[in-house]
């Protein structure tokens, strides 16, 4: 019994673990693919740059958690700049986005790397560790997954309590009806892909201390971002966090048995049989459930 | 299948051979149905082969690797450009096919093992995309989808073959090597016993300036002939094609297929260009590659990719001798550029402005 108990909590802290991963490298990607339909695939870069922000604010200085919310301000400031000059030519074109924001993607990696060399030095995980058993877990790696629960919450909140989730539901919901009533529309898409952009800078911010910071290390996040927004689905909420609990177990099963490669492909796999069932992903079976009632 | 609805197109004037044949190759969905186009081409084949007798070793073998990134670029155009499928997989194709014929041709020394390496690359790079073509087009996902879907694939084919380094990775005598790739991997050879041909250096080169013509030419049958329209037809508007009583799904699944096959084939050709593969073929980067070559040169046509490819990749390498690190950043630029203001790409572009062009 006495071993048993520490693997049962393994699991669970390493589900705890994949579902904040899941949560946090998605959000952002989700949030923009819901309001506006639109694939950002140097979301992988804009966590990077979060990422970037963060490490140089802290080695010039900063206590940790200002250089985190100096890597979000950059990211979003930068999201905004790219949707003033690019994304925003590209509406209702939307493989055409696709292949913009990967040139884009292309050139922020290599940009990078000639302008800060092939490596920032880390920051070091903080916070120290959990001990039980044999086995000991980061205190901060916990804390990244709380994160994320909160960050659920803000969402939830912003959507639904303030006239700003009003406004952006009713744009999803029907653009030109919403610009009918007086909803400018285009500031809508310009706002969501300003907050979506934060989003991604602060999943770069926070685990920029958990990672070496390279200008590739957006790649780390893709899989896991596409594969949580394919199975949520365009719900922003419900479906990336039903995706984050299903991805988040099968994750966690198969990485504690097989190993972490193993953990990955589950998730691949995991991915391609629920399209084929849902193509709509969990939001298309809540739908289904709320249509049959 | 789609393609009995009707006759073909109208070339009822058609009699005699050549005319046929002219029947067959032309038509709207493909640039050049002139007699100028055919003598041009006919000049362009010409210098292909006489090209090995003026330059260097060094420079024959160099061409014939851009012409062999020709095969990834048809095959993108095909599934991209025609059929209106994003696909970021087509390295994915590329890269297990190389994997593929490395593992087989290693193991069965000889002749033999490098034809049935080279037949069992294509059979399980196109088995891979009719299974994952199957999920996400009977699923009925929507083209996002695809794409982060084939990427995602490609990723994760990039991590499995980045950590085959240890000694137990390995399939018979081929070690799959990590990052580090797979070595050793022979010259392909046709034929059976003595009477096989090694295909190398300068037969190398016209192996592949022979396949690549024969596959352009097979292509423009098939983008002219009645599947070609209802590809078309699919790319501009799914729902209507299927309202015409078309099979999107199925024809969706075999183009995909197909567009694995000539990946696959090209992948096969690759690795025994250079003797060796390595995960670099599903990194993000050379996944991006293909989309820039068919997007500059023209993705809806099939010469658009081929000269796009070709060109593309010719000013790479020379970007890498004189711009070193510039070199992506540029591409990633030429990519934004084309996209923003020059959609359609190139070839058409310049095509329309000759005076025996189609002026469409």
């Amino acid at each position: 019994m006495a071993s048993v108990l520490p693997q049962i909590l393994n699991l669970v802290l390493q589900f705890v673990d994949s579902f904040g991963f899941l949560i946090l490298s998605a959000i952002g990607l989700a949030v923009i693919f819901g309001m506006m339909g639109v694939i950002n695939l140097a979301h992988g870069e804009f966590i990077t740059v979060g990422a970037y922000g963060t490490a140089l604010s802290f080695h010039a200085g900063l206590p940790l958690p200002v250089a985190m919310l100096a890597g979000v301000a950059l990211t979003t400031v930068f999201g905004l700049v790219l949707e003033f000059t690019i994304i925003r030519r590209l509406y209702g074109r939307l493989l055409d986005s696709m292949v913009a924001t990967w040139g884009i993607s292309l050139i922020m990696i290599q940009g990078l790397r000639i302008v800060f060399g092939s490596s920032l030095s880390s920051i070091g995980t903080p916070l120290g560790s959990v001990q039980y058993g044999t086995f000991s877990y980061s205190t901060y790696r916990l804390l990244l997954a709380g994160a994320s629960l909160a960050l659920l919450g803000v969402l939830y909140w912003m959507f639904t309590r303030t006239e700003f989730g009003t406004r952006a539901r009713a744009t999803i919901q029907d653009e030109e009806m919403s610009r009918a009533l007086g909803v400018d529309t285009n500031r809508m898409y310009l706002l969501t892909f300003g907050i979506g952009s934060a989003l991604a800078g602060l999943t770069g911010a926070l685990y920029a201390p958990t990672m070496t910071i390279v200008p590739g290390m957006g790649s780390t996040f893709l899989v896991e971002a596409f594969v949580t927004v394919v199975v949520g689905g365009a719900s922003v909420l419900v479906g990336t966090t039903g995706a984050g609990v299903l991805l988040g177990a099968i994750n966690a099963v198969f990485s504690n048995l097989f190993g972490t490669f193993a953990g990955r492909m589950a998730l691949l796999v995991t991915t391609i049989l629920v399209i084929r069932l849902l193509p709509q992903g969990i939001t298309g079976l809540l739908e289904q459930v709320r249509g049959g009632t | 299948m789609a393609g009995k609805t009707s006759g073909s197109v109208d070339h009822s004037t058609a009699n005699g051979p050549i005319q046929r044949l002219r029947g067959a190759l032309e038509g709207p969905n493909t640039l050049g149905n002139s007699r100028a186009f055919w003598a041009a081409l006919a000049v362009l084949v010409g210098i292909l082969v006489v090209y090995p007798m003026l330059r260097s070793s060094y420079y024959i073998s160099n061409t014939a690797y851009l012409l062999v990134s020709a095969f990834l670029g048809l095959s993108l155009c095909l599934v991209w450009g025609y059929t209106g499928i994003f696909s970021f997989g087509q390295v994915a194709f590329y890269g297990v096919a190389g994997y593929t014929f490395g593992v087989v041709s290693i193991n069965v020394t000889g002749p033999v093992g490098t034809v049935a390496g080279l037949l069992v690359g294509i059979v399980v790079s196109g088995a891979f995309a009719f299974i994952v073509g199957y999920f996400m087009f009977y699923g009925g996902v929507s083209d996002v989808y695809v794409a982060i879907i084939t990427l995602a694939v490609t990723l994760v084919l990039n991590t499995f073959m980045g950590q085959t380094a240890g000694e137990e990775w390995a399939v018979g005598a081929a070690r799959l090597g990590g990052f580090n790739g797979m070595t050793e991997i022979p010259n392909l050879a046709l034929g059976v016993g003595d009477a096989a041909i090694t295909v190398e250096d300068t037969a190398f080169y016209y192996f592949v300036v022979g396949t690549l013509l024969l596959t352009y030419l097979g292509l423009r049958v098939l983008v002219n002939s009645n599947i070609g329209y209802v590809m078309v037809g699919i790319r501009e508007n799914q729902q209507r094609t299927e309202l015409f009583g078309y099979d999107t799904k199925r024809v969706k699944l075999g183009v995909f297929t197909l567009g694995g096959v000539l990946a696959g084939f090209g992948g096969v050709v690759y690795a025994s260009w250079g003797n060796y593969i390595d995960p670099s073929v599903f990194g993000l980067t050379f996944a991006a590659l293909p989309i820039i070559w068919v997007a500059t040169g023209g993705r809806k046509w099939l010469s658009g990719a081929i000269i796009g490819t070709f060109t593309v990749t010719f000013i790479s390498q020379k970007l890498s001798v004189f711009g070193g690190q510039f070199s992506m950043v540029i591409l990633g630029a030429l990519l934004l550029f084309v996209i923003l203001v020059l959609p359609e790409g190139f070839v058409p572009q310049l095509y329309r402005r000759l005076p025996g062009g189609d002026g469409k």
